[in-house]
Parts: C-alpha cells; sequence; structure tokens
C-alpha cells in the first residue's frame, strides 16, 4: 500500500511537536525515521496509524484520505504493551481471526522466529523486558500487515537478537511485500533495513534531509558504502551544525 | 504464584522435570498454609486458654462475661434443638439477596458512568453526594417507607453494598490504560470488543475489591437491619440475648457473625485469585 504526508502537523496546546512533513512512500518501500530525542517521531507515527486524528493536513493510504484507522496497519509501539491478563500465546492471537487452531499455529511460528517457542503459557509479568517486546513484535508481524509502523522496535534488545530481527523483518516484508515505516535511533539499523531513511530535526521537528540508499538486499552491515552513510547521517543529526 | 515461577524455571533448563517441580511446590505450598495458621492461631488459643481460667477461677462474674466453654455449649445446645440453622440462614439469605441487587445495581450503573462522559456529568456527582451520607442515616426512612418486613432489610443491604462497588467500577474502568486500549483500537476493535477483551478484563482487580469490601459492609448492614427489628437471624440473637440478659447468646451470635463473614470473603477471595493470577503483585 502506498503512503503519502502531505503538510501534516501536530500541536499539544499550543505548542508544535512536528511542523510541515511531507513524504511519498511507495508500495513495499522501507522508510527509516531518524532524529533526536522529542522531535516528534512517535507523534507522526501515531498520526500515520490513525490512532491520533488531531493533526493538521493530509494522510493518503493507498490513495485515499482518512483519519480512521485501517485495520491493515501494524503497529509495534515503543513498549510492549501486551495484555498482562492473557498468557503469550494469547497476547499473540489477540487480533488474528478464524479458528482457534489456525491462530494458535500461526503464532507459534512467530513465536518460534522470535525465539520464545515453548514459551506461550508464560503471562508477561513472568517475562523479562526484551522477551515481552519480542512477543509484541511477534504479535504485529502474525497479522502480516500491509503498513507496519515500527517505533524503535528493537531498541530494549541485545545486538545479536536484534540482528536476528531485523532478519525476520525483512523475511515478512519480502514475503508480504509490506510498506514500513520504522522510527529508530540506531543509525546502523536504518542504513541496513531502510530503502530511504528520513532526517527529522529541531523543535518543532520538520525534514531534514532524506537520504535513499540503493543497495541490494541482503545487504552487508561491514560494507565501506554503509559507513559512508553513517557518517553522512551523524552529520546531519548534529546538533551544533546551524 | 511459587507454584507457577517454579515450572518457569523448570521449563528454562529442561522441561523434563516439570512435574516433579510442581508437586515439591505444592507440598511446600501446603507447609506454608500450616505454618500460617500456627502462627496465626498462637496467641487467640493463649487468650481463650486464660480467659477459661479467669472465668473458672471466678475472677469474672459469668453473668457478665461467661466462659468460652459455656459460649461453646450454647452454640452446640442452639445447633441441637434446630434453631441455629433458621437463624444463620436467614442472615446469609439477607446478606446475599442485599448483595446481589446491591452488585447488580453498581455494575449497570457504574458502567453507564464509566463508558460514558455525559452520563458521568449527571450522574456522578448525584451519586457521590450521596455516598457522603452514612448509609445507616437512610434505616428509619427506609422502615418507614417499606415496613420491617423483608423489603427495608435487604435494601438496606444493597445500598450499602452498592457504592463500594459502584466506586471501585468506575475508577476500575476510569483507571484502564489508555495504551492497552490503544493496542486494541490498531486491531480493529469496535467499542463493544474493546469493552469485553479490554476493558473488562483490565478493570476486574478493581471490581473484586469493591465487591470484597461491599461484601463487608452487606454483614454490617444486616446486623442493623436486624437490630431494628426481626423475628429470626443473629442479629435478633443479639437483642434477644440482651434482652434475657445472657451474655453467651451475644457472644454466640458474635461468633457466627465472625465465621461467616470470613467464610464468605474466603470465597470472593477464592474467586479472585483464580481471575487475577495474572497479576503482577507484590509478594511477601
Ligand atoms: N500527548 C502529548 N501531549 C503533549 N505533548 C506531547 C504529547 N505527545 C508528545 N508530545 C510532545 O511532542 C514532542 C515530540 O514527542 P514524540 O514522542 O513524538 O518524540 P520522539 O521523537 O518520539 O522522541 P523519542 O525519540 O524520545 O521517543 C515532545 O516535545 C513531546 O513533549
Ligand atoms: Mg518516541
Amino acid at each position: 500500500m502506498s503512503l503519502a504526508l502531505r503538510d501534516v502537523s501536530r500541536t499539544f496546546n499550543g505548542t508544535t511537536a512536528v511542523q510541515n512533513v511531507n513524504l511519498e512512500v511507495k508500495p513495499g518501500e522501507i522508510i527509516g525515521l531518524l532524529g533526536t530525542s522529542g522531535c516528534g517521531k512517535s507523534t507522526l507515527l501515531r498520526a500515520i496509524s490513525g490512532l491520533d486524528p488531531e493533526y493538521d493536513g493530509e494522510i493518503e493510504i493507498n490513495g485515499t484520505v482518512s483519519k480512521e484507522i485501517h485495520d491493515t496497519t501494524g503497529f509495534i509501539f515503543q513498549e510492549p504493551r501486551l495484555l498482562p491478563w492473557l498468557s503469550v500465546l494469547d497476547n499473540v492471537t489477540f487480533g488474528l481471526t478464524g479458528s482457534r487452531k489456525d491462530k494458535e499455529n500461526r503464532a507459534i511460528e512467530y513465536l518460534e522466529s522470535v525465539g520464545l517457542r515453548g514459551k506461550e503459557k508464560l503471562y508477561p509479568r513472568e517475562l523479562s523486558g526484551g522477551m515481552a517486546q519480542r512477543v509484541a513484535i511477534a504479535r504485529a508481524l502474525v497479522t502480516s500487515p500491509e503498513i507496519l509502523l515500527l517505533d524503535e522496535p528493537f531498541s530494549a534488545l541485545d545486538a545479536f537478537t536484534k540482528m536476528q530481527l531485523q532478519d525476520l523483518l525483512l523475511d515478512v516484508w519480502k514475503k508480504y511485500q509490506s510498506t514500513i515505516v520504522l522510527v529508530t535511533h540506531d543509525i546502523d539499523e536504518a542504513t541496513y533495513l531502510c530503502d530511504r531513511v528520513v532526517i527529522l530535526r529541531g523543535q518543532p521537528g520538520e525534514v531534514e534531509k532524506e537520504i535513499t540508499i540503493e543497495q541490494e538486499r541482503p545487504r552487508d552491515r561491514g560494507s565501506e558504502e554503509l559507513a559512508h552513510l553513517k557518517s553522512e547521517i551523524l552529520e546531519s543529526l548534529d546538533l551544533n551544525k546551524q | 504464584m511459587a507454584e507457577q515461577q517454579n515450572n518457569v524455571t523448570a521449563g528454562y533448563v529442561k522441561p523434563a522435570p516439570e512435574a516433579r517441580g510442581k508437586k515439591a511446590s505444592i507440598k511446600k505450598k501446603k507447609d506454608s498454609l500450616v505454618k500460617t495458621v500456627f502462627m496465626g492461631s498462637i496467641i487467640p488459643v493463649l487468650l481463650i486458654i486464660i480467659w477459661e481460667i479467669l472465668c473458672r477461677a471466678g475472677v469474672v462474674p459469668s453473668n457478665q462475661l461467661p466462659a468460652p466453654s459455656t459460649i461453646v455449649e450454647k452454640i452446640i445446645s442452639m445447633a441441637q434443638d434446630g434453631s441455629l440453622w433458621g437463624h444463620v440462614w436467614i442472615t446469609t439469605y439477607r446478606v446475599l439477596v442485599g448483595f446481589v441487587i446491591g452488585t447488580v445495581a453498581a455494575i449497570v450503573l457504574g458502567s453507564f458512568v464509566g463508558f460514558y462522559k455525559k452520563a458521568e456529568q449527571l450522574f456522578d456527582p448525584m451519586i457521590q453526594a450521596f455516598r457522603s451520607i452514612p448509609s445507616l442515616a437512610w434505616v428509619p426512612l427506609f422502615i418507614l417507607w417499606l415496613g420491617i418486613g423483608e423489603t427495608s432489610k435487604v435494601t438496606m443491604i444493597a445500598v450499602g453494598v452498592f457504592f463500594p462497588v459502584y466506586l471501585n467500577i468506575v475508577s476500575g474502568i476510569l483507571g484502564v490504560d489508555r495504551k492497552l486500549i490503544e493496542v486494541g483500537k490498531m486491531y480493529g476493535l469496535n467499542t463493544l470488543q474493546l469493552v469485553k477483551r479490554i476493558i473488562l478484563p483490565a478493570s476486574l482487580p478493581s471490581f473484586l475489591v469493591g465487591m470484597r469490601s461491599g461484601l463487608g459492609l452487606g454483614w454490617m448492614f444486616v446486623v442493623a437491619a436486624e437490630l431494628m427489628g426481626a423475628s429470626q437471624g443473629l442479629g435478633f440473637l443479639l437483642v434477644f440475648g440482651q434482652n434475657m440478659s445472657s451474655p453467651e447468646t451475644i457472644l454466640a451470635s458474635i461468633i457466627l457473625f465472625a465465621i461467616i463473614g470470613k467464610i464468605t470473603d474466603w470465597i470472593l477471595k477464592l474467586v479472585e485469585d483464580r481471575s487475577l493470577h495474572w497479576q503482577d503483585r507484590l509478594e511477601k
């Protein structure tokens, strides 16, 4: 599904958090949103998802402008937000429809991919922070959303698990051609995953720069080209620069 | 809860000894139960023994404070002539009917006020104002309106139960984490589904707290109602004991109140433990 933001701004009680964001996303594209803390990345994501309809400007999803929540959109929040009264398995099947057996099989498949096979019966209070976040990731991916919004999904995870889950995300993307908007603080993650990196800056946040990454996937995390892009991104994030 | 945790650790290492771990932890649970009961009964048992000794030695006059054994004998004799069951039954019956009516009314009005802003603005100020009237103050009015029959007793109990349940339901619903509601919205749940799948389970703990304190008040109100006028019931026994200058009847009635009140609270506690096992609570 395609996605377009036109002059999107969001003001909270008189203070503007983000301002005049324009963005065209092609179907199946992976966009990275980068920016310092508080520049409005989560705010933008919530506007796209439809959870926050109070923005100004237009957001167009697949050709129609609306402020509603689309049920083909998946959202991985900055926190796990698991439902504490449901077991891990029931949390993952939460958004699925169909027969119980099918739902559970699908859920187990995704739990396996996030490395949580055998933990189906645990309750959220029994999980570590990273495990909880992985359940949340499974819960969002299992519905194979056409638009996937991710708010720093991997920031609570160790380097190795993070890389595995980035690859899982790419697998899902390859299979379902989801359009992805990924908020991240991790520049390596952005250069490894994204087709385009959008850099927000300032308060209120505005689009500072867009960097297109042409490299074929699978990318080599250690490649010189990515290192070069990283320094370019770092430079545009630099707060001291005017 | 300890049992679950044990399973988790067992699951980490290897799944096989899980069953053994479970058995061991059940045994541990039993042991700790025995220990709590033992620790908790040391002081009451000591006091009862001292009381008995003082009575037998004639230090306290038995027409003022009868010995524990006399009270027990009284209960046994009432059980033998059958009058005990009638009193216990009618009192419990009044509490339960009042409790059910009060709880249902609180659920209906509480969910209404919790879910609709308009209903909150309309009803809540009034209910809050009524709440500040000590509920016992209604007693004369109810008796005037409804007489001293069953209806007025049950109504009083229902009124007493209503407030704590209502207040807890409303605060439970209003306190549901917005973030969890957003998760539901993201999955395209409509309002009814949101209520069923997120708001109700999330406010259940608060609802159960309300039920338990409502039940406690129900027992308090049944005493008041039966003191006002009744021909049967544990509250009637209190008045009867006073008129007959029979302290053992009063004390027997008090003890029976304590026992039945505790049993009903324990039933609710079991329900609570079963339905809230997912809660992340501080364990001692
Ligand atoms: N509900 C709200 N009410 C008032 N102000 C808000 C609200 N949500 C966000 N803001 C403000 O909007 C600005 C952007 O917040 P946002 O959460 O989008 O930042 P962010 O870029 O996601 O930061 P981080 O990287 O730390 O998550 C902040 O200044 C914040 O104070
Ligand atoms: Mg954020």
